[in-house]
């Protein structure tokens, strides 16, 4: 009888060498005459020990990584077909610390099952979502996503439900269900793994959204530094449609729904959803003003709800096992799990979806297990680009969207980003200027102009040219961009930077200050 | 009334352009938003959104040439000019910046003796800036033509050139 072993197609998996892991196994065991059946599945998201090679046994699937092909032979020499015992070993995957203590509900495929199998994925549990939602009214759905507590992940952490609801409100005979893939976010891969590890997923929540508000067209707008990805959804685009889970007759119950793919051109502020539906037209990717809403007047000015990867990727579970059960995961009004991408400086980086409460320590030092450079974590960027950067002390925040914006930060899509003790707060405050001026649409000018200013304004307070004026002056700079930007790149680059100013005031002290102190 | 197809009011442009883009544009032009699914067949298909292909584009889209150009430049992804053989996107995001990338990014250009946005001068690689790779996790990371690197030192930046060098 075949074994049956994983190995990886995830990109974070590929970019460690897991193409050359996958072929060297193929060829050892033809060399052999072993009967080995490899599985291209997505990551387990245990980043630290990619490639992570998973073998199928009588005491189900065992890990072994990080493995490079270099190290295949002896895997066979150590009967790792039957689970033997290795360097590289690590027992059965299920047990393994990191992600035994973890509550994956949206990630609960993701590594398990083979991305490109609709067979695999609906052995899983997959498409039961909408087997439920296609015995459902729009308004049911809607209630059924609203009682869950869901709220947007990519950031804004809107409730999904209220979107919903007031994009099935608006008549229209044609409406949208836009997929927000543009995962712009630095420390970020949620969406990736998700796309990559279990498209079918994505597919399922987007149809359930089109049943819901009347939709019969959706698009994913993918960003173009994700060609994986959008060869993941494209098959799996594909497939969904041969077995009739996409068309005009989605499985036999009368509604229509079509998906496609459309790649982005690598601008960052099309992740904010106006800008992205202009780019999904054909324009520049600048912000429109809201009013309207997009679920009124959205892509091509017909409703539209639109929402992130992981969202929509939440709510097959949701209507599979009611909203009651996602709604039980979390505290006050964070409902259900978060999956946080533990990134930057750690031992231990990856992706670990819980329920909201854990604290940002439980994270960066229990799951991150500390940095990986071994010194001590000075500040932690949580939420992308425009988070605050956390200085150690504050480690104890929960992970609650209310939580973090009372400490002056954001949770954003849960992009955790570490920092040792050798980093220079002052260049973290200029890049995030920096990277304003690079990414803004320039439509209002306190982002167009003024990041560009606050990159010479931080320039001169680190020459020690008239510090303190300098530094109020940089204030001022901050505030106008927070008050008179329309969306939450001139409204919020000047978090990180702030929040350098306010907890890393010592970096910012200029050469000549420092030689004098 | 049929629209008039006068090829003689656009500026004479290489053949081999004039062919690629009709031949995208005929395949997409009537698709809902159709402008960036455009721009990236041009691209895929001749490396680059050459400026003589703007008054085609714009015309088979109905578009002036200005909305065109203003999109094209609109995005980073879209090159005017042509790139070097291999294209190196480095990541400059704050999780590669805290992986080592500010120090990695010295040394490619050193190495390779050119800046982002620059092609060396044997026309074999482009340096292009890129803010996330959605590899966050395997900082710091790099994407040479679509292909995926993770824990990039300077030494395994170097010892992928020498492999890549003929």
């Amino acid at each position: 009888m075949s074994v049956t072993v994983y190995v990886p197609r995830d990109a974070g998996a590929l970019s460690l060498g897991a193409e050359a892991v996958a072929s060297a196994i193929a060829s050892e065991a033809r060399r052999r005459h072993a009967d080995v059946r490899v599985v291209r599945n997505g990551s387990r998201g245990l980043f630290w020990l990619e490639p992570l090679i998973e073998v199928e046994t009588s005491m189900g699937r065992v890990a072994y990584g990080p493995v490079q092909a270099q190290d295949v032979p002896s895997l066979f020499d150590a009967d790792f077909l039957h689970g033997g015992q290795h360097a590289l070993a690590h027992g059965p995957t299920a047990d393994i610390d990191y992600l035994k203590s973890q509550q994956r509900l949206t990630f609960e495929r993701v590594g398990v099952v083979d991305p490109r199998s609709l067979e695999d994925y609906r052995a899983h549990g997959g498409y039961r979502g909408l087997a439920a939602a296609l015995h459902m009214s729009g308004e049911e759905i809607v209630q059924t996503v609203l009682d869950s507590g869901l709220r947007g992940r990519g950031g804004a952490a809107f409730p999904a439900g209220i979107k919903w609801k007031t994009c099935l409100d608006a008549s229209s005979l044609r409406k949208y269900v836009v997929c927000n893939a543009d995962e712009g976010d630095s420390g970020t891969f949620a969406d990736r793994m998700i796309m990559e590890g279990d498209p079918f997923v994505l597919i399922e929540g987007m149809t359930i959204a089109g049943l819901a508000v009347g939709a019969t067209q959706g698009y994913i707008y993918l960003r173009v530094e994700y060609p994986h990805a959008q060869r993941a959804m494209e098959a799996a685009i594909a497939t969904a449609e041969a077995a009739g889970y996409l068309g005009d007759n989605v499985c036999g119950g009368g509604k229509a729904f079509r998906l496609e793919v459309r790649m982005g051109g690598g601008a960052y502020i099309c992740g904010e959803e106006t800008s992205l539906l202009e780019s999904l037209e054909g324009k520049r990717g600048q912000v429109r003003f809201k009013p309207p809403l997009p679920a009124i007047e959205g892509l091509f000015g017909k409703p539209t709800v639109i929402n992130n990867v992981v969202t929509l990727a939440s709510v097959p579970i949701i209507l599979d096992r009611g909203a009651g059960y996602y709604r039980d995961y979390g505290s006050g009004k964070s409902r259900g799990t978060l999956p946080i991408q533990l990134a930057g400086n750690l031992k231990r980086p990856g992706l670990v979806e819980h329920a909201f409460g854990l604290t940002l320590r439980d994270l960066v030092e229990g799951y991150g297990g500390g940095t990986a450079s071994g010194r001590p974590i000075r500040a932690v960027q949580v939420g992308g680009p425009l988070g605050a950067y956390i200085p150690a002390s504050q480690l104890d925040t929960p992970i609650d969207y209310e939580a973090f914006v009372a400490i002056g930060g954001m949770l954003g899509h849960g992009g955790v980003v570490v920092f040792d003790d050798t980093v220079d707060m002052a260049a973290q405050a200029r890049y995030a200027m920096e990277f304003c001026a690079i990414e803004s649409c320039g439509k209002c000018t306190p982002c167009r102009i003024g990041s560009t200013r606050g990159v010479e304004v931080i320039d001169r307070i680190v020459a020690g040219d008239a510090r303190e004026r300098n530094e109020v002056l940089l204030r001022d700079l901050c505030q106008t961009m927070i008050a008179g930007s329309l969306c939450a790149l001139g409204g919020m680059a000047p978090f990180p930077v702030l929040s350098a100013l306010d907890h890393f005031p010592e970096d910012f002290a200029g050469a000549a200050d420092k030689a004098n102190a | 009334m049929k629209r008039a197809i006068d090829i003689a009011v656009l500026p004479a442009i290489p053949e081999h352009i004039r062919v690629a883009v009709l031949e995208v544009t005929g395949r997409l032009k009537d698709t809902p938003g159709a402008l960036l699914p455009i721009l990236h067949g041009v691209q895929d298909a001749l490396g680059y959104v050459p400026e003589d292909a703007v008054p085609l584009i714009a015309r088979e889209m109905n578009l002036s040439r200005a909305d065109v150009h203003g999109v094209i430049t609109f995005y980073h992804y879209f090159r005017q000019r042509p790139a070097g053989r291999r294209v190196i996107h480095l990541c400059r995001a704050e999780s590669c910046q805290a992986m080592g990338a500010v120090t990695l990014e010295q040394h490619i250009k050193r190495r390779l003796d050119i800046d982002f946005h620059q092609t060396t001068a044997d026309g074999a690689y482009t340096l292009e800036p890129v803010y996330c790779l959605g590899n966050c996790a395997c900082s710091p990371a790099m994407m040479v033509d679509g292909e995926l690197k993770g824990r990039m030192t300077p030494e395994r930046f170097d010892a992928w050139l020498e492999a890549e060098a003929p």
